[in-house]
């Protein structure tokens, strides 16, 4: 609607897809695509339910949906790295069938997709199992209305196991898969563990230079963010 | 297209020219110009309208995506010519500068008092973070809306 209000997109057809209950329904796991972040706000995971809480405004959080978020693939978006973290897929579906796809094989590139032409995403699927600790955290200017300069989701599960994922530092959602592996074989994290960890996060980041910030600040300050995700984690 | 849906309590309908917002169907067509128009994306919430019982920017809102819905604007906030609590507590803190981005604070507020009779400081100034006043006057605004808050509506 944006792209309409500025002129930069007319469209001749629209299908409005706000009355389509069957793509509001949320299925413990399964997440319809039209599913407000204000309703994620109130029961979703808890890390993607703190992401929720940052999008934009509460009008925003009121129209926009987890499935919006998807299609605009905007490398800063706030449900991303969530998904990202947990390897959630993403449900496809055209008049030639329904797909399942992982989140890595979905985001493309800045703002591109693996979705085709006449594909519509139905939902979102997160496995079972989710991990018993889970944090998210997103660095902005403000509180409200800010696209984040550095957002993360950081997991951890009983045995160590640990996964660590981040928005608005490469051109799609990434998980800095060499700290993961590291702080993951590690049971009880020293402030020499954790030091290592942020290092690690931030040599792995591939963020660039734009108006919101500088590649510099973006490689540190995601680093800063994951060890405190991950403290955050062990408490 | 023909877009029937309920405002502000009544049947409504408009002729929408694809792919028009609803804020310019209610201020263009239907007569409604107390939705404000000022960022087109959803920043500064002075378009703010009720849409089926959510608070939503109306500039964001394609406007055939309201069939069959109920849409509640500022001017359905007052009623029979009474003002309702929350303009009458913005007029009392004086919690208007220039005036623009009013109507969307008064249906954020209303929607906030309605849900949640006595909210804290912390609770109105993040319900009404996504509205923006270019004048700076959120100090008498959440004054006014903590009067309320303690003195009923």
């Amino acid at each position: 609607m944006v792209e309409v209000n500025f002129g930069r997109a007319r469209p001749d057809h629209v299908v409005g897809l706000r009355r389509v209950a069957e793509l509001a329904e949320w299925d413990h796991r399964r997440i319809g695509a039209t599913v407000t972040w204000r309703r994620i706000e109130l029961d979703g995971p808890r890390a993607l339910a703190q992401a929720a809480r940052t999008v934009g405004s509460p009008q925003i959080r009121n129209a926009g949906t987890i499935g919006g978020n998807l299609a605009t693939a905007s490398p800063a978006g706030d449900g991303h790295p969530f998904l990202a973290a947990v390897d959630a897929s993403i449900e496809l579906a055209s008049t030639r069938g329904t797909r399942s796809i992982p989140w890595q094989d979905f985001f493309l590139g800045v703002k591109q997709t693996a979705m085709a032409d006449d594909e519509l995403i139905t939902g979102v699927r997160l496995p079972d199992d989710l991990p018993s600790r889970q944090e998210f955290g997103k660095v902005g200017v403000r509180n409200a209305m800010v696209i984040s300069t550095v957002c993360a989701v950081v997991t951890r599960r009983e045995d160590g196991a640990t996964t660590v994922a981040l928005g608005s530092v490469a051109p799609t959602p990434m998980r800095a898969r060499q700290a993961e592996e590291m702080i993951s074989s590690v049971t009880v994290p020293t402030e020499p563990d954790l030091a290592v960890f942020a290092h690690l996060v931030s040599r792995e980041v591939t963020p660039i230079t734009d108006h919101r910030s500088t590649e510099a600040y973006r490689r540190h300050a995601a680093g800063v963010l994951c060890r405190r995700l991950l403290e955050r984690c062990l408490r | 297209m023909i877009v029937t849906f309920t405002l502000n309590g009544e049947p409504a309908t408009a002729r929408v020219v694809l792919p028009a917002s609803l804020l310019d169907v209610l201020r263009d067509q239907l007569g409604l110009p107390g939705s404000k128009n000022s960022c087109d994306q959803g920043e500064c919430g002075s378009c703010s309208v009720v849409l089926d019982g959510e608070v939503v920017c109306a500039c964001l809102v394609m406007a055939v995506d309201v069939e069959g819905s109920a849409v509640a604007t500022v001017e359905g906030v007052a009623r029979d010519g009474v003002l309702d609590g929350v303009q009458r507590a913005m007029h009392e803190a004086g919690a208007v500068q220039c005036g623009f981005c009013t109507p969307g604070i008064v249906v954020t507020a209303a929607d906030l008092l309605a849900r949640k009779p006595a909210p804290n400081r912390a609770e109105i100034k993040e319900a009404l973070a996504g509205n923006i006043c270019r004048c700076t006057g959120y100090g008498a605004i959440i004054r006014a809306l903590e009067n309320m808050a303690g003195g009923g509506r």
